[in-house]
């Protein structure tokens, strides 16, 4: 069975839904209009901010704002992908087609994957030329040292919170069940667990709060993460093989509904 | 052909499939028969590799299903749910299964047009109704132009034209070959359609026979005979030795004997014969009688009766 | 009783029932057929009050159903299996129904046994497999113990048990003389189930009569003769003098004879004066189905075609040439199409509705083989040997061009 039938099966699937389209375009527009809406805002705080906030303002990452709501987008896009196939019931007629589920699972992350980045990093760059041009004075330019990385790492970040949802939904099937852990993890959970001090350690280690350490180019004072940018990117790529891994492995085990 | 060898399944403690072995040949209609819950659907996925078998083996043309290359190419299945996405067209899932198994685009053009869904083609699958999702499924079976085609309940949701079609179908492409195996509950249809039975009841094998010595074997087969001479008639029936049992409307039932020899006992008596036929029970009463036992529930007989016991006072009120 | 009186419902310019006028009458159950599309569920629904007719009217025991008193307890009906609330058990789906109705819990409890529920009564009817659901429907339908029952398509999703058993609840209800209409797609079903008809098509009554006259106006019967195998000429004197005696012979694979015109006490007494001794003489009707189809030929919305599989170019593996099936052999559904009832219209169609001519079964036009521009042979629509009268079984029909799919089938 060569991969490539099975990648071009599923761009077909993929284009021919409409819940693509509207995933996609939700993620891209919520992420870069929330991003200009808190550049702005922050443009004209800046004149009140304390010296020491001045010192750790961040451009970059103010223009990246908007993706705390824009990836939820990315969630249910990644969701959907793998668990329509359940809920429809589609999966009956796809494994007969492509019996050999390593095969089948690939092809459709590889499509789904290739098609999250590509509107991640258009995202990401539009995110942060609109954004810094809200910023008027205070922008940061793509030459600045780190800035290119961050806006890359943006787009990357994005592809793999959607990757990660595929992984979740291959595991657990039902797009109900896959949306109601992932939302409110992404949304509630982590940012708690970030924020109160008890938990701080162990929410830094959480996908999204260690994969955005990437988008960070002034580093926030006091700087108690114990990993840099690439690092925090690595350990949210963990998260995703190890969620890729258990998709995997039920996959084969399981029958097929 | 599709070979089944001990294949069982087993959840947990239930046993839904018990050391199933046939094998389904080529060229003939062969019917999957059993009460609900006797495994059919079980049996049909495990053949799909879509369940795996806690024991046993099943074979597609003797490979196991996961090693075909491009099995649509081999085996065409329509699986008893719809399955399709609902925001798909008709046109894009058959596209997506064809891409898959290298089938050329004109093909998907094809079968929508063999199953008269091109002018929906293009629609959402979610307003197609059940017979149309019926054809769709069999639009898809028929995709890879395999050798071996499987049908769970392929009438389901059919009108009487979609029925007819569907039967004519299955004998043409067994005519030429293939191997067809088709699960149903309407004895009836299978009657029309299928050359050869395998019969399950709580996921056994009861029955792996050609459908003349199934419904033989399990079914009251008598000759009906009609004359004008009925007293004569019984008198040489009797003295022949044969039993001949009236029948309410002035024919008589006679078990045990052959039409062929009833013909001859009157063309040397000089009887005159105005009906001469032999009589078979249907599938339908053949397959209840086999699986009475393996019936997972019942529903009672007869009419909501009885009445008396909730009474005509609340009618009145 | 159900009283008809020129129903007519139209949708926008799509007229979905015409001027339809029908009785169903009490004692006997009344099966109701038509293609998809044909307006059976549209005319269920104004028999209900749940659509409205745009012209004439559907009484109920002389009642519209709207103004009928105390309808639940004069009307069950069986019309959309899956209509419960998934989260409900079939216990108090069915209790809420008999509370609207002022009737007794305790016929609850009975109704559910009726049909087989009981054991699965308090379960969440969402886990319910299409069968049980079908039970519960019509558990509903037999709640108010009513005198009139309406089943659409009341075997669907039913095991073989389940199918003999509302078989002979349908019978049963007749038997007590309620009024039983009946919905089905099944003719085999139907031919065994219903003792009247009414047909429709493109919405327009097409038949109103009992089955045997059903199948009679709309097909042949024909007599099934075998003589002795041991010789051969027997069979040819028989068939010489059938044909003399002006019936109408026909050889059949098994070496019976298919004799149509003349009845089975003339051929018995031509073959006693030919000294023809018999080893069959058996009537043969038609089914129900092939004379449904020759009825509503001209009134199907839509269909399929043959396989043309020009997409593949695979050509079959050398060797494996279709073994030609053999009409009348062991393949009862391959129809020799019976021949052409001599002369006059032979449908039983009211004027003005569309009537083809009988030239094919069930309209094949276009016939394997025949299409021009296809260059391919066609696997799938391998012909049947020519059968023996007329053209050979159609393996499907062709696709007529004016095919209506704004309502192809009998969707919701």
């Amino acid at each position: 069975m060569a991969a490539a039938q099975v990648v071009r099966s599923e761009w077909t699937k993929i284009r021919s839904v409409a819940s693509t389209v509207w995933t996609l375009s939700l993620a891209v527009v919520v992420t870069i209009a929330l991003g200009m809406l808190i550049s702005a805002l922050s443009k004209n705080e800046f004149e009140t901010m304390s010296a020491r906030d001045r010192l750790a303002f961040d451009p970059t990452f103010i223009s990246f704002a908007g993706m705390s709501l824009g990836q939820l987008a990315m969630i249910v896009f990644g969701v959907l992908v793998v668990s329509n196939e359940y809920s429809t019931g589609m999966i009956r007629a796809s494994l007969a087609a492509v019996p050999r589920r390593g095969t089948f699972l690939s092809g459709k992350l590889t499509v789904a994957t290739a098609l999250a980045l590509v509107v991640s990093m258009a995202t990401g760059f539009a995110a942060f030329f609109l954004g810094q041009a809200m910023l008027g004075e205070h922008k940061a330019s793509i030459g600045d040292a780190g800035v290119l990385r961050a806006v890359i790492g943006g787009g990357l970040y994005m592809t793999l919170i959607a990757l990660f949802s595929m992984g979740v939904a291959a595991m657990l099937r039902s797009p109900m069940l896959s949306l109601g852990i992932l939302m409110p993890f992404f949304f509630l959970i982590s940012n708690i667990l970030g924020n109160v001090d008890a938990t701080k350690k162990v929410g830094r280690f959480l996908p999204d709060q260690a994969g955005s350490k990437i988008m960070q180019v002034v580093p926030p004072l006091e700087d108690e993460t114990p990993y840099g940018p690439w690092g925090g990117l690595g350990i949210m790529a963990l998260w995703v093989v190890a969620a890729l891994i258990g998709g995997y492995v039920l996959l084969q085990r399981r029958d097929a509904q | 052909m599709i070979e089944l060898e001990g294949l069982t399944k087993r959840y947990g403690e239930k046993v839904a499939v018990d050391r199933l072995t046939f094998t389904v040949r080529p060229g003939i209609v062969t019917g999957f028969l059993g009460p609900n819950g006797a495994g059919k659907s079980t049996t049909m996925r495990m053949i799909l590799g879509l369940d795996r078998p806690t024991a046993g083996d099943v074979r597609i043309d003797g490979t196991h299903y996961d090693r075909l290359k491009d099995p649509l190419t081999y085996i065409g299945a329509l699986l008893e749910a719809k399955g399709v996405h609902p925001g798909r067209s008709a046109y894009h899932h058959l596209l997506c299964l064809a891409q898959s198994n290298k089938i050329p685009r004109r093909r998907v053009h094809e079968v929508l047009d063999t199953v008269g869904l091109t002018a929906v083609a293009r629609k959402k699958a979610k307003g197609f109704s059940l017979g149309m999702g019926q054809r769709l499924g069999i639009a898809a079976a028929l995709l890879g132009d395999p050798r071996i085609l499987m049908f769970d309940e392929p009438v389901n949701g059919l009108d009487p034209e979609g029925i007819h079609w569907i039967r004519t179908l299955m004998k043409s492409l067994a005519a030429q070959g293939r191997t067809v195996f088709v699960s149903s509950h309407l004895m009836s249809e299978m009657a029309l359609t299928a050359d050869h039975l395998v019969v399950i009841g709580q996921g056994r094998l009861l029955a792996d026979t050609s459908m003349a010595e199934f419904i033989e074997h399990n079914s009251r087969s008598y000759v009906r005979v009609r004359s004008p001479q009925r007293e004569r008639l019984l008198d040489v029936l009797h003295q022949a030795g044969i039993t001949a049992v009236e029948n309410g409307n002035g024919s008589l039932e006679v078990d045990g004997s052959k039409a062929e020899y009833i013909g001859e006992l009157a063309a040397r008596n000089q009887l005159v014969l105005h009906e001469l036929s032999s009589q078979q029970a249907s599938l339908e009463e053949a397959f209840m009688r086999l699986t009475a036992e393996s019936v997972e529930y019942h529903a009672h007989s007869g009419a909501p009766e009885p009445r008396q016991q909730w009474g005509d006072d609340w009618r009145r009120g | 009783m159900i009283e008809a009186v020129g129903l007519t419902k139209r949708y926008g310019d799509k007229t979905a029932v015409y001027n339809l006028s029908f009785q169903v009458r009490p004692g006997a159950v009344t099966g109701f057929l038509g293609p998809n599309g044909s307006g059976k569920s549209t005319t269920m629904r104004m028999i209900l009050g749940l659509d409205n007719p745009t012209a004439g009217q559907v009484t109920i025991g002389g009642y519209p159903y709207r103004r009928l008193p105390n309808a639940p307890r004069q009307v069950g009906a069986l019309l959309d299996a899956k209509a419960v609330h998934g989260g409900r058990s079939a216990r108090n789906h069915l209790l809420s129904l008999a509370q609207l109705s002022g009737i007794p819990a305790r016929r609850v409890d009975e109704v559910l046994g009726v049909v087989g529920l009981h054991d699965v009564a308090r379960r969440r009817s969402k886990g319910f497999s299409l069968g049980m659901g079908q039970r519960l429907g019509i558990a509903a339908a037999l709640l108010g113990d009513p005198q009139v029952l309406l089943f659409d398509e009341p075997v669907n999703g039913l095991d073989p048990e389940g199918i003999l058993w509302v078989r002979n609840l349908m019978k049963s209800l007749a038997a007590q003389g309620r009024t039983v209409f009946v919905s089905s797609h099944l003719m085999s079903e139907m031919a065994v189930t219903a003792d009247h008809l009414i047909v429709i098509g493109r919405g327009q009554l097409l038949a109103d009569m009992s089955v045997t006259a059903f199948i009679s106006a709309n097909s042949a019967d024909f007599a099934r003769v075998r003589t002795p195998d041991t010789e051969p000429q027997q069979r040819e004197k028989l068939s010489a003098a059938i044909t003399e005696a002006g019936g109408h012979v026909l050889p059949e694979q098994d070496g019976a004879l298919r004799v149509t015109g003349l009845p089975l006490p003339r051929i018995s007494d031509i073959a006693h004066d030919s000294d023809v001794r018999l080893w069959e003489l058996s009537p043969h009707q038609a089914s129900l189905e092939e004379a449904y189809m020759r009825m509503t030929q001209g009134a199907v919305d839509y269909r399929s075609t043959i396989d043309q599989k020009e997409g593949l170019q695979q050509p079959l593996p050398p060797g494996t040439q279709p073994p030609l099936p053999v009409p009348g052999q062991g393949q009862p559904g391959w129809y020799a199409p019976p021949p052409a009832p001599p002369g006059g219209q032979p449908f039983a169609v009211p004027q003005g509705a569309p009537v083809q001519p009988p030239a094919g079964p069930y309209g094949a036009q276009g016939a394997p083989g025949a299409a021009p521009g296809a260059p391919a042979p066609n696997p799938y629509a391998q012909p049947a040997p020519p059968a023996p009268q007329g053209p050979a079984p159609a393996a499907a029909p062709a696709a007529p061009p004016a095919a209506d799919l704004t309502k192809p089938e009998d969707a919701r």
